[in-house]
Formats: structure tokens, C-alpha cells, sequence
């Protein structure tokens, strides 16, 4: 296990440093000047950009930058943005208001979408699988700030149930909704994906076995056909990582919550090369550690997976 | 399938669950007028043409395809032309069917009905561009990947390892922000740019599979070439996983369009797409809901019936996942 883990994150080494390059090649290299866009309409001294993008170090090649910029972050300095503000400060607000979010996000995700499929597995075939099935199809139909809006429209505009916009981000009844918008379309897709499985399980030969020893049906249903079915899941939910990043974006933006998707989002409209950076590393970073932790999470889901 | 039907069990509920009545059917006695076997295409148009979902959005697509190739068909209106002093954010007239005052209108008085009518084609031109784009370049680097394996595989695998790590719709708005005037084809090049990784590794898995069998290796042995190996032997028998995902991918480059538009990244102003009306009317969504309603319903409804298609074309091609 440890070895198998060591191996693992050395690995990772050459795909971190690809990924970065290739987000930082994107960055800079696409046409659009950041020092430019601080000016918008007004004619800027040609002197005074230069010496901008001196300080940045704008001037030099772009692999140059790139080794700089690496050599920076192994001493943990992400650089600073153009107004001059650490690029790792804008981070420390913005990561835990989207962590929350999205740890409420899975955990809703996780319940409603195991239990849904449950349900629609267990009923292969009749009116409750084919309502599950033009339930979550329905979902993943309707793009998410179309849900977005369509919630806030109902239940705080209309209804007056939740406020249409998150002030406190660590209070948990404003978080909810937003999460819940966050989590359906990765909802859909567990609730699809248990009930496959869950569904093909259920005529395997442990089954029958287990029926045969005569446990109890809560027991079959709970600890035999669920853990053997959650291997998918488990993997679905950690490679969708990335995607809620995605819908973090769009749902920070309907629900005005300050985090990395409404960092991004400004960063990314402003040119602002650094931060696009500074946070995309550190979410393929993230998403490369929650996938070495699915991989050994496979082992405790499975005893017949073994590292070695 | 292991036959369960002899385990005896008071449980009838949990006894019904584990041996599901027979669902599938199709054993085809009414289609055995020859003996040949069917091939796995043959079998799978025969699946196909007995799923209620396929003909649904079969003849929603066709329709879709209708509007977006001739929306002169379906309105006369210009979905350019506001009315300000009439129309301003008028509500929709439900019974009138086909009129411009269907849907109502937006803040610019334009006419939502011409709008959507209008908007179909650029969506539809971004789902079926970026499959086709994602399709080609992922099944090659597939294909060259899982056939010849070595180095080879190891720098496409690591490349894809790599486009793979940026999250898809980031990655997608960092490409768009460099271009201010984003026409259609800028979109597609876009989104294909993240979006080919996961056709590439299905295509590769499905191709290393495929070119084990004893077909390739006969056809070896007879002295074929590599391109005919490749593309006679290997490549009608890998493709299936390729077609499923990229078939049930389509519906979701539709969807990441209007996602991009509505976030100011995506198509831009001349070109009318439903994103960006989505955009424009959730500003007024308070007290004008239908400005919302009916891009989104539009767009919801295309990206409904594109993945009911890949969801049949995937239950046929793929037995196993039924």
C-alpha cells in the first residue's frame, strides 16, 4: 500500500508539471494583453507598460516564465496579480467557501443519487425504474444555471424560502441551495450508475448465496449488493471533481458567493494571467490527490484489490 | 446470466429483485426469415428500431434539424428586429401558435419565438461540430495508441493525461477569452480543444482488445498490412465504444455552448444562440419569466433528445450495460 501510493505520486510528477505548462502556455500565449486591459479605453504610456510587464517579468520567453513561475511555487509564492495582491491570499478567501460548497454538493450528490438508483435497481424494469430514468434523463437535460436560476426563481424569489443571495458562506441553510444545483446533474448520473449496477448485481452468485445462508433482506441489500456496487460510483465521484469546479463557476455566479469558480471567472475575463494559474494548479493538484485516493479507497471497497 | 430462479426464499420482494422478469425480448422470431446471424451493426439497428426512446428523439432531432437547416419555415419574423415602443417585454400569447407574440418578447422587443426559432442552428451546428472534431482526432490518437503501444502509447497516453487534467470548462473559457468575435467554428475548435481526451481513451482500450483477437493475428499471418489490419480488421470492431460515447457526448457540447454563452465566453453578439438570451432574460427573470423559459425550454428539450439518442444507441450497441 505505501509502496503502491510512493509509486503513485511520483507519477504524478510529470502530468502536474504538463498540466500546468499546458494551462500556463494557454494563458500566455493566446492573444489578449492583461497590462493593456488595466488601461480599458484610455491610451497608455508605452513606457509605463513596459515597465508593468518588466516587474512581471512579461518580457522574458514564455518557458522562461514557466520555469520561474515553478521554481516560485516550490517555495509556496504563486505570484501576485496585477493590482498587486498575492494570488495566494485571493486564494486562502476563496478555496474554503468553495470547499464547503462543494462537500455539501457530494454529500447531497451521494445520498440522493445511491439512494434513488437503489431504489430504481431494486425495480429493474417497472414504473418506479422508468420514472427514475425520465427523472435523471430530465436532469442532466437542463443545464445547470438553468436550474440555477429556475431555483432561485422558486424557492427565494417566489417563495421567500431562502435568500436569492449567499451573505454568510459558512451558514449551512444558505449553502444548501446552491449546493443542491451544484449536485443534481452529478446526481442524475450516480442515481443512472447505481442502478446499472445494482441492477447487474443483484444476479450475481453472492446474491443468491447470501439469500441461500438466509439473512436477513436489510443486510443482503445493505452491506452485500451496496459495497460490491460502489466501486463505480466511488470512481464516478472522484473524476467529476473537475466538472464541479466547472459548475462551481456558474453556481457562485447565480448565487453571488464569493469563491474560486466567481475568482476564476473574473481572472479569467480580465486576462488575469497569474490567478488563472495560481488556482488551476492548484485544482489539478486537488483532483490528482482525490484520484490516488479513489484508487486506494478501491482496497477497503474490495478486500480481493490488493497493492503491492 | 447465472439462472436464479431456483433460490428459494420467503423474501418474495428481494426474490422478485434478484430474478427480474424477463424484460429483454427481443429474440427476433419475427424478423427469422434468413438464417445468416446478424453482425453486431445488423443487431444493433434491430435493437434500435424496437425503442420507443430512439423514435422519440429520432423525430425531435429531425424536427430540430428541419428548424435549424430552413427557420424561414417556421417564422417570418427577423428575430434581429425590436420594437421597443410595442413590444417592450411583452407577455406570451399561448394560444397563438406559430405568431411572433407567441412567446412573447424581450427587453428589446425582439420577438422570443423568432429568437429560439433562430437559435436552433448555432446550437446544433456546436453539438454536431465538436462531436465530429472530438471524434476524429481522439479516435486517431486512439487508435494509434492502442495499436501500436510502446512509446508510442506512452506520449499520447501521457498528452491525454495531460489535457485531461484541466478541468473541461475552465480550461474551454481560458481559450475563449482570447478571442473577441466568436463565430461558430471558433466555439467548436474551442471546446474540442479539452474535449477530445476521454474518445481517446475509450477508442485506445477498445483497440487493444480488439487487435488480441485471432482475426488480426490470421491476417497477419496472411501478410496484411498495418493500414489494413488498422482500418479492415481492427477499426469496425473497436469503434462501438467510441460511437456510444460520443454519441451521448453531443448533448453536452450543447449544453457547454449555451453554458459559455450565458457566461459572456461562448458565441457572440451577432450570432443568436440560446445561451445568450438565457443570459438576457434571467436579468428580468423576477417579473418576466417566460424571457427565460422558453431558450432554456428549447435548449433543455435538444439537449433531452440528444442524449435519449446516445442512451438507445449505447443500450444497443452495448448489450452488457442493458
Amino acid at each position: 500500500m505505501g509502496r503502491y501510493a510512493a509509486r503513485r505520486l511520483l507519477q504524478m510528477i510529470p502530468i502536474f508539471i504538463g498540466t500546468t505548462l499546458l494551462i500556463f502556455l494557454m494563458v500566455h500565449i493566446l492573444p489578449g494583453d492583461p497590462v493593456r486591459a488595466i488601461y480599458g479605453d484610455k491610451a497608455p504610456d508605452p513606457a509605463q507598460i513596459a515597465a508593468i510587464k518588466r516587474e512581471y517579468g512579461f518580457d522574458k520567453p514564455v518557458l522562461e516564465q514557466y520555469v520561474h513561475y515553478m521554481l516560485n511555487l516550490l517555495q509556496g509564492d504563486f505570484g501576485k496579480n496585477l493590482a498587486g495582491r498575492p494570488v495566494i491570499d485571493l486564494m486562502s478567501d476563496a478555496f474554503p467557501v468553495t470547499l464547503r460548497l462543494t462537500l455539501l454538493a457530494i454529500t447531497i450528490e451521494i445520498i440522493i443519487g445511491v439512494g434513488l438508483g437503489a431504489w430504481a435497481g431494486l425495480r429493474a424494469g417497472k414504473a418506479a425504474d422508468t420514472g427514475v430514468l425520465i427523472f435523471t434523463l430530465t436532469v442532466i437535460s437542463i443545464p445547470v444555471f438553468v436550474l440555477g436560476f429556475i431555483a432561485r426563481f422558486i424557492f427565494a424569489d417566489e417563495l421567500g424560502w431562502l435568500p436569492p443571495n449567499v451573505q454568510d458562506s459558512t451558514s449551512f441553510s444558505q449553502l444548501f441551495l446552491p449546493a443542491f444545483v451544484l449536485a443534481m446533474l452529478s446526481m442524475a448520473y450516480v442515481a443512472r450508475l447505481t442502478r446499472t449496477t445494482f441492477a447487474e448485481n443483484l444476479r450475481a452468485d453472492y446474491m443468491r448465496t447470501a439469500l441461500a445462508k438466509g439473512l436477513p433482506r436489510r443486510r443482503i441489500i445493505g452491506v452485500h449488493l451496496l459495497r460490491n456496487s460502489l466501486i463505480p460510483v466511488v470512481t464516478f465521484v472522484g473524476t467529476d471533481v473537475g466538472g464541479f469546479i466547472g459548475g462551481a463557476v456558474i453556481t457562485e455566479g447565480i448565487f453571488n458567493i464569493q469563491g474560486v469558480g466567481n475568482l476564476l471567472y473574473r481572472a479569467v475575463q480580465t486576462s488575469e494571467g497569474s490567478t488563472v494559474t495560481g488556482v488551476v494548479t492548484v485544482l489539478v493538484l486537488v483532483i490528482l490527490l482525490i484520484n490516488l485516493l479513489i484508487d486506494l479507497l478501491y482496497a477497503v471497497l474490495d478486500p480481493r484489490i490488493r497493492y503491492a | 446470466m447465472p439462472d436464479v430462479t431456483k433460490a428459494q426464499t420467503t423474501d418474495e420482494a428481494l426474490l422478485d429483485a434478484v430474478a427480474p422478469p424477463a424484460v429483454e425480448v427481443p429474440a427476433g422470431q419475427d424478423e427469422k426469415k434468413s438464417d445468416k446471424p446478424r453482425s453486431l451493426w445488423g443487431d444493433a439497428w434491430y435493437d434500435l428500431r424496437h425503442r420507443p426512446m430512439f423514435w422519440v428523439s429520432s423525430v425531435l432531432l429531425f424536427l430540430l434539424i428541419v428548424i435549424a437547416a430552413f427557420p424561414g419555415l417556421f417564422t417570418s419574423v427577423d428575430p434581429r428586429d425590436g420594437d421597443l415602443v410595442n413590444h417592450y417585454l411583452s407577455k406570451p400569447e399561448l394560444t397563438h401558435f406559430f405568431q411572433p407574440d407567441w412567446f412573447g418578447y424581450d427587453q428589446q422587443g425582439r420577438s422570443i419565438y423568432a429568437r429560439v426559432v433562430h437559435g436552433t442552428r448555432a446550437s446544433i451546428l456546436v453539438g454536431v461540430g465538436v462531436t465530429a472534431v472530438v471524434t476524429l482526432v481522439g479516435a486517431l490518437l486512439g487508435m494509434l495508441a492502442g495499436y501500436f503501444g510502446g512509446w508510442v502509447d506512452s506520449v499520447i497516453s501521457r498528452l491525454t493525461d495531460i489535457f485531461f487534467g484541466i478541468p473541461f470548462l475552465l480550461g474551454t473559457m481560458v481559450v475563449l477569452n482570447a478571442f473577441t468575435e466568436r463565430k461558430v467554428y471558433v466555439v467548436i475548435l474551442a471546446l474540442a480543444f479539452l474535449g477530445w481526451t476521454s474518445i481517446a481513451r475509450v477508442t485506445r482500450s477498445s483497440v487493444i482488445t480488439a487487435k488480441q483477437a485471432d482475426y488480426v493475428t490470421a491476417a497477419r499471418a496472411l501478410g496484411a498490412g498495418t493500414s489494413r489490419i488498422l482500418f479492415r480488421h481492427v477499426m469496425p470492431n473497436a469503434i462501438a465504444p467510441t460511437i456510444v460515447v460520443a454519441t451521448i457526448a453531443l448533448g453536452g457540447y450543447i449544453s457547454a455552448e449555451a453554458t459559455l454563452s450565458f457566461l459572456g465566453l461562448g458565441l457572440s453578439d451577432p450570432t443568436i444562440s440560446w445561451g445568450i438570451d438565457i443570459s438576457e432574460g434571467s436579468k428580468v427573470i423576477r417579473d418576466n419569466p417566460h424571457t427565460l423559459l422558453f431558450p432554456a425550454g428549447m435548449l433543455s428539450l435538444t439537449v433531452f433528445a440528444f442524449i435519449m439518442l446516445g442512451d438507445a444507441v449505447r443500450d444497443a450497441l452495448d448489450p452488457k450495460l442493458r
